[in-house]
């Protein structure tokens, strides 16, 4: 049994700490929540790029370190819990992994070493409006080659330079690759999470490759979401943990009635909870990492736990952080917000965790069939 | 990140399944559900493995066990549960009785009992709790005080409760009060009882669920010799805390009806517009939520077996187990019973889904909360052992026993 990450994971991931720690303190992301003219942190993603991360899981053929994903969940635990205001999920999780799972030869040689040299930023523009995206609702069309239709909210499609579009051609949906150096309009969306920014794309005939078959658009979308869903729970992780380390920081320090708060045991016992949901969630997305690290055919059932478990801890975390804060927590100045903020930005730029617990209850069905 | 063996792990996991496969009973033996119908068959087995050296198998060699490493006993465990064996009755002995004394007793002591523990010939329970203290064990009032005849020897009076496996045992450890002028952690000590003596009566507690797994134990006059004593006079709080952390490694599997169980039990049962239960939403959702906390509790048991077999201590996340499973086997039961509408009333096996499981498990649940460390009492324990919060206001740390308030 060796269900846990190595000396030289724990390694890479603690130098991850020690670089973020320097040079995404929340001083830093707060300038992008301030700020909005500020989409993201450039300079944090030029640094990030130097470290080699964007291509922690590339191979080294195309430009990266070939180091494997599990090295880069190590990485997104760290960025998740420094709540890095940076495109990587978007670039790294989305657009990387979908080239290498789906690309053709001169697709990956195109891209994977601009993404790994920080060159490209992705995004994902599959939604379209309130509610999932489905066949019966699917609007954007391509047509010879060009793309047209409208998408919002897109993560990081303000500054994205590749989109990876989910539309349809002749009735059959298929998942598109697309330059947005032309052909497209960006409106920036207001979000509830400002240090990770979105935005409304129009596309009026912008030229458009498809990855993978036609009518494969959703199914390639899933096994996309899928990759994504194990390096995010890793980010919510993070998070999760570091929403523990402030409550708890702050209830061993505040007095009320003449005691530290974190004696009583309403404090105690809801801190307990949070350690309970966050171990629950770790232990899932280490499942998870396996299965992505491996392509195991678990992967989608593996990927959905880890998104249910993460999601859930995260928000748990995040939320009863403000409350064991009291009205300090509540304030702009206390970082807690930040974590709130990410926690439903993380929860639902990969589908809402309703839609995966149906998913995951399908696929059990299937497993488990009589 | 794999769930491989080491090939030392995997040449063991060798040996015991041939051993196993050679020597492990391959039908399931009768049991009544509460540990003590199949006896016979229970001491058979703990005589075998004894003797081959798969009990306690990481016991040193001065104790009779094979001085192997807690990644053995580990896969022992899992190799073993995949045979109908007969319920260990063993357990709270060997794991925490056993090594107590070995720890405390005298050589003549230890000679005397490790032997036909180890192979089951004498069962030990575990005396603690109290009518007044389940969660407090420090608040004990069996009192043991010193015979007047000037013989050294103890007399007990009292009475012990949840005593798991009184019933069928021949000894126990006993905490008992010897200083009630003393705070009460101060003046508590430890003795070894023969089950056996006449002044020793066990009563089976009838539980809510029905069955009587546990017992109350009342002490008479029973009289003890004072090498009889585990550690110092007024040290029993110490002795009793070794006691506890001798506590078996918690990575035993789930048991019960579970997720799965629910979602078999759902296809078959009709939801609110005639279509199947499982297409019911509220109840996918249910499911999505059990089957990622089993999960979860499956691969945190990974992570500790991880740190086993790397030779490390295994970290605090082991500890999260029963207070996730207990809930959850409460949850699931409750939501089970209720998918079956008006017809969830009836709790009888021959017409109840699953043989009645899920009744069962409702009726069990409440006790499963409670037993071996409440949920607060966990919640404490994670709160103060793996996160550092301080503990709770003391009032009684510092106040002699008998002056401490007591409701009734």
């Amino acid at each position: 049994m060796n269900f846990d990450f190595s000396d030289d994971q724990k390694f890479l991931k603690s130098e991850a700490r020690k670089f973020l720690d320097a040079n995404c303190p929340t001083t830093r992301v707060r300038k992008v929540l301030d700020d909005d003219a500020k989409p993201y942190d450039a300079e944090l993603w030029k640094q990030v790029a130097e470290q080699g991360w964007l291509g922690a899981a590339i191979p080294e053929e195309h430009g990266g370190l070939g180091l494997g994903h599990i090295e880069l969940c190590a990485i997104a635990e760290e960025l998740g819990r420094a709540v890095a205001p940076i495109p990587f999920a978007s670039t790294v999780y989305f657009l990387a992994e979908a080239v290498m799972l789906a690309g053709s030869d001169a697709q990956k040689a195109a891209l994977l070493p601009k993404i790994a040299a920080g060159e490209v930023i992705g995004c994902v523009a599959a939604s379209e409006g309130p509610g999932p995206v489905s066949a019966s609702t699917l609007q954007a069309g391509v047509s010879g080659g060009k793309l047209s239709g409208t998408k919002l909210p897109v993560t990081d499609g303000d500054i994205a330079t590749h989109a990876l579009v989910l539309a349809k051609e002749g009735g059959k949906a298929g998942l598109y690759l697309v330059d947005l150096s032309s052909g497209v309009t960006r409106e920036p969306l207001k979000t509830l999470d400002p240090t990770r920014d979105a935005a409304k794309l129009t596309f009026d005939g912008a030229p458009a490759e498809r990855l993978g078959g036609a009518g494969e658009g959703f199914a390639l979308l899933e096994q996309v979401m899928d990759r994504a869903a194990v390096l995010l729970a890793f980010e919510q992780c993070g998070g999760a943990d570091r929403c523990l380390e402030m409550a708890k920081a702050y209830a061993l320090e505040r007095y009320a009635f003449g005691r530290v708060i974190a004696s009583y045991q309403a404090i105690k016992h809801k801190l307990a909870d949070m350690y309970v949901k966050n171990e629950l969630a770790r232990s899932n997305a280490y499942y998870g990492a396996w299965a992505l690290n491996t392509s195991a055919p678990e992967l989608p059932v593996a990927a959905s736990a880890a998104r249910i478990a993460a999601s859930e801890a995260f928000w748990f975390a995040s939320k009863e952080n403000i409350q064991t804060h009291g009205g300090i927590g509540f304030t702009w100045e206390v970082d807690a917000h930040l974590y709130y903020r990410r926690s439903r930005q993380l929860s639902l730029v990969a589908g809402a965790p309703r839609v995966w617990k149906e998913r995951l209850v399908s696929q059990l069905e299937r497993r488990n069939a009589a | 990140m794999d769930f491989n063996d080491t090939p030392e792990e995997a040449a063991y996991r060798a040996q015991v399944r041939e051993w196993l496969e050679a020597n492990a009973p391959k039908k399931a033996s009768h049991d009544d559900g509460e540990g003590g119908g199949s006896m016979a068959a229970s001491k058979a087995w703990q005589a075998k493995k004894a003797a081959a050296g798969y009990a306690q198998i990481t016991w040193p060699k001065e104790w009779g066990g094979p001085g192997g490493t807690p990644i053995q006993q580990v896969i022992f465990n899992q190799e073993e549960s995949k045979y109908p064996i007969p319920p260990n009755p063993f357990q709270i002995g060997l794991g925490m009785c056993v090594p107590t004394v070995m720890t405390f007793a005298d050589e003549e002591t230890k000679k005397r009992f490790v032997g036909p523990a180890l192979r089951g010939e004498e069962i030990w329970c575990q005396l603690f709790s109290e009518p007044s203290g389940g969660s407090d064990v420090a608040a004990a009032r069996t009192r043991a005080v010193q015979a007047p005849d000037g013989s050294g020897d103890w007399i007990i009076d009292g009475q012990k409760v949840w005593t798991t496996g009184a019933q069928f045992s021949d000894f126990g450890i006993v905490v008992t009060r010897t200083d009630p002028d003393a705070p009460k952690h101060k003046g508590l000590t430890m003795f070894w009882v023969d089950m056996k003596d006449p002044g020793v009566e066990v009563r089976p507690i009838h539980q809510m669920s029905g069955g009587s797994g546990f017992n109350e134990v009342f002490f008479t006059g029973v009289r003890v010799k004072d090498s009889q004593r585990l550690g110092a006079v007024n040290d029993g709080w110490r002795v009793s805390l070794v006691t506890l952390m001798n506590e078996r490694l918690a990575v035993g599997g789930p048991s019960g009806a579970g997720w799965a169980q629910f979602l078999e039990a759902a296809r078959g049962i009709a939801g609110i517009d005639g279509a199947p239960a499982i297409k019911d939403q509220a109840l996918r959702e249910k499911l999505a939520d059990w089957y990622v906390q089993t999960e979860g509790l499956k691969h945190t048991r990974n992570r500790t077996i991880t740190a086993l077999s790397r030779g490390q201590t295994p970290g605090p996340e082991s500890s999260i187990g029963k207070v996730v499973s207990a809930l959850q086997m409460q949850d699931l039961a409750n939501t089970a019973v209720e998918m079956l509408d008006q017809y969830g009333i009836i709790n009888d096996p021959e017409l109840a889904p699953l043989s009645g499981a899920f009744h069962g498990s409702l009726m069990y649940a409440p006790g499963l909360r409670i037993a071996g460390g409440t949920d607060e009492i966990l919640k404490n324990i994670i709160a103060e052992r793996v996160l550092g919060l301080p503990g709770d206001i003391r009032v009684d740390k510092d106040v002699a026993f008998k002056d401490m308030p007591t409701g009734r």
